[in-house]
């Protein structure tokens, strides 16, 4: 027995030593999801973007931490007079990273196959008013648009408009082959995908050597892993109500960061009762938002009052418009002609956002006498009966992708909100490239989904990230879903 | 004769959560649906007896409530499984070796192969989670464990005297089930009963941890310890006291079904006497 002891204690000893050893150069990262796949150009997953976005892939500009646009593999571009020309100067000397050239036949190649007929893109419409893409010369392309896109430069930053090569592409989904300063090393699903540095870098090249992203969903393991330094890293870390806890502990950092994740109870505006204003303004009054980002969150997240993120200089607080006022939801739903309140579903999808603060939610709705049916879903049954099949009263979901107040102008979008003068709003501020325009344009949006209480809108997300104290270079927000490891470094 | 002690401790438990549940549909100390957010996470004390939850909800209110879901939902899942396995064991018992007996016990075999927790979990998943549906996943899986007790006592007794007695006197082979067979093995029925309940307090509570059970806002104690699992650390007694709670209701029961046992076969009475 004892001699087993000693061995076990040389083990573990060894097992520190060259744990302590790899640190410098490695680090291990936890998400919740895996993703599904890994091509950020096919598939709607976050989780891809997340792994891949600026490690392996890059697009002709991108975005910082800050949610700024910076230029990507465009090193500068030239817009001309009528808005309508765009040219790209691309960076010389890119490889991609099975040694072949990134050149403006690949960036034509890129934005051909996302915007075609037969696209798989999940952000089909970044690409919509892109009429044409004309090789210049190797170095030179042009992108020509069918209308004045304000947003472009934007919509280019996207992990779903990232640059891939018609070599590569057919494999991209299990061995993504891109220009950045990681490559992608193995995947064992289910369990963990690697990258290593990329050494013909065109950029700084990364700090780290190798990186494992690993996936844990249930909070009581992330927990755990962290707790037993496992993971040095966990971005997105589930349970809020752990991160005191985090804070006290002199061996971890913890980063709150703000996200492009408008948290909101959604109406389905298509079918009785929530067709009717007066029913979803009763709703809006009647939810507490500060009991639900304390309750559910822990603190965590900034109270919205439209769909819009407010730490976007075009915010407008709207939060007035629906305070916490059980008495008036009461006359609103009685003068609707529902006195004695009604019936509906909520749907609610894994993350705790939902799970807990529908719990809050529905009791909140309870006491102005909406009764709910809560239906817990696993996010395929979300996407599938709530989501794609719109068979749902209220549902709770964060809207994470940046600047999306245009799927309001969708009528066939899950919540069916359908407003013509909302759609001609956004067809306008679609072609609108004058940046003080465009302010007054997005204040009317937020304004016009807030005053016909569209949806309720309860906070914007905020994302807690976990690190082993001193590890820096790490997003502090998520503009996009990225985790960002090329500046990452140890102490 | 005395009581057997095992008799007395497990009664004693099973009746301290029945009273609870029983209670909870008069009184509890407070509302359970409403929610104090600024208050939760107290620990015990002279407000809260059991401390608040992480929605500052009463866990004293929480745990009466959640005793009668357990409660309903094991009952009924035991009232399935006796009122379907009993007649069939009984059937299978008075056709002994004919085909009738081989496709009972062959289908119950067939129930009984597969892990009983993941074929519940499965008929949640497909059906929609629930009690109801946890009643019945619950509840198929008791017929087996019945129709088979229920066919090997009731084995015994056909070779019996007084069933043949019976038999001579012309009544037919189910009222002599009825008659004579089901009183005389009541007892071993009672026992395998208790401890089917207890069961069912597991699978209710295995269900509702992986949120398959009873939906909010109805409590379940299997919700109670899924919502406290990161709490762990921070408010220890709001894992504890679910858990406690699920720990001492099966020991309960299970004490209980050794007690009756204990009282009621008729071996271990003569061996007392």
């Amino acid at each position: 027995m004892k001699r087993l002891t000693t061995l076990m204690l040389a083990g573990s000893t060894a097992l520190f030593a060259s744990a302590a050893f790899a640190q410098h150069t490695h680090v291990n990262v936890a998400m919740q999801l895996e993703p599904p796949n890994l091509d950020p150009t096919a598939g709607a997953a976050q989780a891809i973007d997340s792994v891949v976005y600026s490690n392996i892939y890059e697009g002709l500009t991108r975005f910082m931490s800050d949610g700024s646009v910076v230029p990507g593999l465009a090193e500068s571009w030239d817009i001309s007079e009528d808005g309508l020309t765009y040219t790209f100067h691309l960076r010389d000397g890119v490889t991609f990273h099975d040694g072949t050239t990134m050149d403006a036949e690949d960036v034509k190649f890129t934005l051909d196959r996302a915007r075609a007929e037969d696209s798989t893109n999940a952000q089909k419409a970044l690409f919509a008013n892109i009429a044409e893409v004309t090789v210049i010369d190797p170095l030179t392309v042009q992108v020509t648009l069918s209308a004045p896109t304000g947003a472009l430069l934007f919509n280019l930053a996207w992990g779903d408009a990232v640059i891939v090569a018609p070599e590569s592409i057919g494999e991209a989904a299990t061995h993504p082959i891109g220009t950045g300063a990681f490559m992608f090393a193995d995947w064992v699903q289910g369990d963990h995908i690697n990258i290593s540095r990329n050494p013909n870098y065109w950029g700084t090249p990364a700090v780290l050597e190798t990186a494992t992203f690993r996936f844990i969903a249930d909070p009581t393991a992330a927990f755990a892993a962290l707790m037993a330094e496992d993971v040095d890293v966990f971005v997105g870390y589930p349970a809020p109500e752990n991160l005191p806890q985090f804070e006290a502990d002199p061996r971890f950092q913890v980063l709150v960061g703000n996200t492009e994740g408008e948290t909101i109870l959604a109406m389905n505006n298509a079918r009785e009762p929530f067709d009717n204003p007066l029913v979803r303004q009763a709703v809006a009054h009647a939810i507490d938002r500060q009991a639900v980002i304390d309750g559910a969150m822990y603190g965590l997240g900034t109270p919205i009052g439209t769909h819009f993120a407010p730490h976007n200089p075009d915010y407008v607080d709207l939060t007035g418009l629906s305070t916490y006022d059980p008495e008036r939801s009461r006359a609103l739903l009685a003068e609707a002609g529902l006195p004695d309140g009604f019936t509906t579903t909520l749907n609610l999808p894994p993350p705790s956002y939902a799970r807990r603060g529908g719990e809050i939610i529905a009791a909140q709705l309870r006491a102005v006498g909406i009764q709910t049916e809560i239906n817990n879903q696993e996010w395929a049954q979300w996407l599938e009966t709530t989501f794609r099949g719109r068979d749902f009263g209220l549902t709770i979901v964060s809207h994470t992708e940046p600047m999306d107040i245009n799927i309001y102008a969708n009528p066939e979008y899950y919540f069916q909100y359908n407003n013509p003068d909302l759609q001609a709003l956004m067809t306008t501020l679609n072609e609108t490239t004058d940046p003080a325009r465009r302010t007054e344009l997005l204040q009317q949006a937020q304004t016009i989904i807030a005053e016909d209480y569209v949806n309720a809108y309860l906070f914007e997300l905020a994302v807690p990230t976990v690190a082993r104290a001193g590890i820096e270079g790490l997003w502090l927000n998520q503009p996009t879903a990225a985790i960002d490891l090329t500046a990452v470094s140890w102490p | 004769m005395s009581l057997p002690r095992t008799l007395i401790l497990g009664a004693l438990l099973t009746a301290l959560f029945l009273g609870g549940a029983l209670l909870s549909f008069v009184w509890t100390p407070y509302d359970i649906e409403l929610l104090d957010i600024p208050n939760r996470l107290h620990a015990p004390d002279a407000v809260n007896w059991l401390g608040t939850d992480h929605l500052g909800r009463d866990i004293l209110s929480m745990i009466m409530m959640g005793a009668r879901t357990s409660i309903a939902v094991a009952l009924l899942a035991v009232g399935i499984g006796m009122g379907i396995g009993v007649p069939l064991g009984l059937t299978a018992a008075a056709r002994r070796g004919s085909l009738l007996d081989e496709v009972i016990m062959r289908g119950n075999d067939l129930i009984f192969a597969f892990p009983s927790l993941v074929i519940a979990i499965l008929i949640t998943a497909v059906f929609g989670a629930g009690a109801s549906n946890a009643i019945i996943a619950i509840g198929i899986f008791n017929i087996p464990v019945f129709a088979r007790v229920t066919r090997g006592a009731a084995l015994s007794f056909w070779s019996r005297d007084f069933i043949l007695a019976a038999r001579v006197a012309g009544k037919n082979k189910a009222r002599i089930s009825v008659e004579h067979i089901l009183p005389n093995i009541a007892n071993l029925l009672i026992v395998q009963g208790t401890i089917q309940f207890s069961l069912g307090i597991l699978a209710e509570a295995a269900l509702s941890y992986i949120g398959l059970g009873a939906q909010p806002p109805t409590a379940s104690w299997g919700r109670m310890l899924a919502d406290a699992q990161t709490l762990a650390s921070i408010a220890p007694h709001v894992a504890l006291i679910p858990g406690l709670a699920i720990v001492l209701m099966v020991l309960g029961l299970n004490l209980m079904g050794d007690g009756l046992r204990d009282l009621l076969d008729p071996r271990i009475r003569v061996a007392r006497t």
